[in-house]
C-alpha cells in the first residue's frame, strides 16, 4: 500500500506548509486520523452508508459498443451512479465521520465543479451539521444547478472573489476561515491539502480500486486490467481508481489531465506537463507557476480540472513513471461525451470525459482489459452540453 | 551589535510596519519607508507580494494582486531596499512572504539578494520552523539572515519554547485566530490574557504584537505585554485615503 513518510512525503512531494495559525489543527488530525479510520466503528459505519446510501459497490460495467469503438476490452467504473452523481461523496462521508469522531460540529469545503460541494453538504444535511461550501464566482455561474442543489441541501454557498474566482481561489478562501474559525473540521475534496489530508482521501477513495479488483477477479475472472485510465484535476478519483493497483507493475496507470485550448496553448490544466516544483495548498508538489513563483490562473472547460497542482501522490507516481501523463482538450473532451453518450447512453462529467477522450491515444491491443473511472455523470454539465452541440 | 538588537534594546513600544512592495505604484517603497523612517518607526517589514497569499486578510490580498499587476518583481524590491538603505537608515529591514517565493529565486540567491539589500531577516508564515531547522539553518546563518516565527493563540506552551528556541529575532505574537487586518479596534480581554501568558513565559526573544492593530492605542497596550506592535492592513488603507502621512505621525507622536 503506498503510504507517505511520517512527515507526509512521497518522494519529494507533499509535506505540510501551513502558517502557525492551522498547525494545531492540522497536527490534531494527523494524531487521529489513521487510528480511527483503523477502527471497527469507523469501518462499521461508513461500511453501511457506502452500501445502503450510496449505493456502493457500483458496477463495473463493460461497455460493448464503446469496446468495439476503441478495439480492446473497455469497461467503465460506474463512479457516476453514486448517491450526488460521483465519487466524491466517498470521501465526504469518511471524512465527516471523521469529524463526527473528533467531536466537531461545524464542515467547511470548497468545491470546484460543485460536485465535493454537493457531496460535503450531502454528509452535512445527513449528520445534521452545519456546512459552508466555498466556492468561485466563476463556477458559481457555470454550475448553477449544483449551487442550487447545496442551498436546498441547507449549506451556505459562499463566493470565492479573489484571484482567478474559481477552485484554487475557494481552497484559499477555505483555508482563511479555517485559520479564523480552528474549532470548524476542512473537508477538503481531493488529495491535496497539507499531510495527512492527501493521504487521507486517497484511503478514502480507495474504496473504488479495492471494488475493480474484486469485480475483475469474480466477474471478469481476469488477475488485473491492463490500464486504469482517470481524469486529474487535484486527483482524487484517480488516486482512489490506481491506489490497489500501485504495486502492480503489470498494470498500467494512465492519468489524463485537462490541456484546456491545447497544452501550450496559455490556457490549459495540464499541470504535469507545465507545472515545477513549487507549494500550494500547504504541500509541495508540481505547481503552474512563474519564475518568480506566482501561481498561475488555470483553464479548463471542466470546472472540477482546472486546478493549478496535482497531489503529491500522483505527482510522485508521475515523476517516477509509474503513472503516465495524458492530456485532452476542451473540443477532445466534449467529442469524447458526445461518443459516450451515442455509443453506450451514458451521459458524462466533462471531467470524466477527458479520460474517455485519452483513449485513443493509447496503443491498446484487442484482448486488453480498460478500466476507465467514470467518476461522474453529466447532468451538471448539460448547460454546456446544449450550447456546444446545440441541443 | 546588530540592527536588530540595537533597535530591541530601545524603549517600548516599538512600531514595525507592514508594507507590500509595489503599492499603490510599482516605485513606491523607498519614498514611503523614508517618510516612515523619518516618522520614527522602529522596523519597516516588505512584503513580496504574493498571488495565493494564504494568511493574509482582504486589504492584502488586494493590494498584493495591485502590486503584481503594476508589474513588480523581486529584482526590484531589491533594488527599491538598496535605495533605502542609501539614505544611511540603520533601523531593521524585514521581508515578508511566502516559502514559494523563495524557492522559484532559489533558496540561496535569495539569502545572498537579501544579504546584498541589507535585508536584516525573513518572516515565511508558511516555512515551518521544524523545516527550517532541518533544510534551511545552516543556509541562513551563511548569510547571516535573521529569521522570526508566528505565536498563535493556538500554540501550545512546549511549541512556543520550541519557536523561542529556533527563533533569532522578534517572535510575531498574532494576536487572535485571524487572518491580518481582521481587528476590532481594542484589545479583548482573552486577547489580553494571551498576550500576558506569553510575556510571563520569560522567551529569550523580543516580542511583536500583530493582526488587527489599528490605532496608537493598541500600540500603547501592546507595549505593555511586548516590545512592540505591527501595523500592515490599516496603513495600507490610510495610502489609499492618502491620509497615511498623518496616520503615521498620529502613531508615532
Amino acid at each position: 500500500m503506498i503510504q507517505p513518510t511520517e512527515d507526509g512525503f512521497y518522494g519529494e512531494f507533499g509535506g505540510a506548509f501551513v502558517p502557525e495559525m492551522l498547525h494545531a489543527n492540522v497536527e490534531e488530525l494527523r494524531n487521529n486520523y489513521k487510528r480511527i479510520l483503523d477502527s471497527r466503528e469507523f469501518k462499521e459505519e461508513l461500511g453501511d452508508l457506502l452500501k445502503n446510501y450510496v449505493g456502493r459497490p457500483t458496477p463495473l460495467y463493460k461497455a460493448s459498443n464503446l469496446s468495439a469503438y476503441f478495439g480492446a476490452n473497455i469497461y467503465l467504473k460506474r463512479e457516476d451512479l453514486n448517491h450526488t452523481g460521483a465519487h466524491k461523496i466517498n470521501n465526504a462521508l469518511g471524512q465527516i465521520l471523521l469529524a463526527r469522531m473528533m467531536g466537531k460540529t461545524h464542515i467547511i469545503a470548497e468545491t470546484g465543479a460543485g460536485q465535493h460541494g454537493v457531496a460535503a453538504a450531502t454528509a452535512s444535511a445527513l449528520m445534521g451539521m452545519p456546512c459552508k461550501v466555498f466556492m468561485g464566482e466563476i463556477d458559481i455561474e457555470r454550475q448553477a444547478p449544483n449551487v442550487a442543489r447545496m442551498k436546498m441541501l441547507g449549506s451556505e454557498v459562499i463566493a470565492a472573489t479573489s484571484g482567478s474566482k474559481t477552485l484554487k481561489d475557494a481552497t484559499n478562501e477555505a483555508i482563511r476561515y479555517w485559520i479564523g474559525h480552528p474549532d470548524t473540521y476542512y473537508l477538503i475534496g481531493s488529495v491535496v491539502g497539507p499531510h495527512p489530508y492527501p493521504d487521507l482521501v486517497a484511503r478514502l477513495q480507495a474504496v473504488i480500486s479495492k471494488e475493480i479488483e474484486e469485480q475483475l477477479t469474480h466477474e471478469v475472472g481476469v488477475e488485473r486490467p491492463d490500464y486504469v485510465v482517470a481524469c486529474v484535476g487535484g486527483g482524487s478519483n484517480a488516486a482512489g481508481a490506481f491506489y490497489h493497483f500501485i504495486e502492480d507493475e503489470q498494470v498500467k496507470l494512465v492519468a489524463v489531465e485537462a490541456a484546456g485550448k491545447g497544452v501550450e496553448s496559455g490556457e490549459s490544466a495540464a499541470t504535469y506537463q507545465l507545472g515545477s516544483l513549487g507549494i500550494i495548498h500547504g504541500n509541495q508538489t508540481l505547481v503552474m507557476q512563474t519564475g518568480e513563483g506566482q501561481i498561475i490562473e488555470p483553464y479548463s472547460i471542466s470546472a472540477g480540472l482546472d486546478y493549478p497542482g496535482i497531489g503529491p501522490m500522483l505527482a510522485h507516481l508521475l515523476s517516477t513513471g509509474r503513472c503516465e501523463a495524458l492530456s485532452a482538450t476542451d473540443e477532445e473532451a466534449l467529442q469524447a461525451a458526445l461518443l459516450l453518450t451515442q455509443q453506450e447512453g451514458i451521459i458524462p462529467a466533462l471531467e470524466s470525459a477527458h479520460a474517455i477522450a485519452a483513449l485513443e491515444r493509447l496503443p491498446l491491443k484487442p484482448t486488453d482489459i480498460v478500466v476507465v473511472n467514470l467518476s461522474g455523470r453529466g447532468d451538471k454539465d448539460l448547460a454546456t452540453y446544449m450550447k456546444h452541440f446545440d441541443l | 551589535m546588530s540592527r536588530i538588537t540595537t533597535t530591541f534594546a530601545k524603549q517600548k513600544p516599538l512600531l514595525n510596519i507592514f508594507i507590500t512592495a509595489g503599492y499603490p505604484q510599482v516605485n513606491s517603497l523607498p519614498e514611503l519607508a523614508n517618510q516612515l523612517f523619518t516618522k520614527g518607526i522602529a522596523i519597516l517589514e516588505v512584503g513580496m507580494p504574493y498571488s495565493d497569499p494564504l494568511a493574509d486578510g482582504p486589504v492584502i490580498q488586494q493590494t498584493s494582486a495591485l502590486a503584481l499587476k503594476n508589474g513588480i518583481t523581486m529584482a526590484q524590491i531589491f533594488d527599491q531596499i538598496k535605495l533605502i538603505r542609501k539614505t544611511e537608515q540603520q533601523a531593521p529591514i524585514f521581508l515578508m512572504g511566502y516559502l514559494n517565493q523563495l524557492l522559484q529565486f532559489g533558496p540561496e540567491s535569495f539569502l545572498k539578494a537579501c544579504t546584498d539589500a541589507e535585508v536584516d531577516g525573513l518572516i515565511i508564515p508558511d516555512l515551518p520552523y521544524e523545516v527550517y531547522l532541518s533544510s534551511y539553518k545552516p543556509l541562513f546563518e551563511r548569510y547571516g539572515m535573521a529569521i522570526s516565527f508566528l505565536i498563535t493563540p493556538g500554540t501550545s506552551e512546549e511549541r512556543i519554547k520550541a519557536l523561542d528556541a529556533a527563533c533569532n529575532s522578534f517572535l510575531y505574537i498574532v494576536s487572535d485566530n485571524s487572518l491580518t487586518g481582521a481587528g476590532k479596534g481594542q484589545f479583548s480581554h482573552s486577547q489580553l490574557a494571551y498576550f500576558k501568558r506569553i510575556n510571563d513565559m520569560n522567551l529569550k526573544n523580543p516580542t511583536m504584537i500583530g493582526f488587527g492593530i489599528s490605532s496608537k492605542n493598541m500600540l500603547i497596550e501592546a507595549g505593555k505585554y511586548a516590545n512592540g506592535a505591527i501595523i500592515g492592513t490599516a496603513y495600507l488603507e490610510s495610502i489609499k485615503r492618502e491620509e497615511n502621512e498623518a496616520f503615521i505621525s498620529e502613531l508615532t507622536s
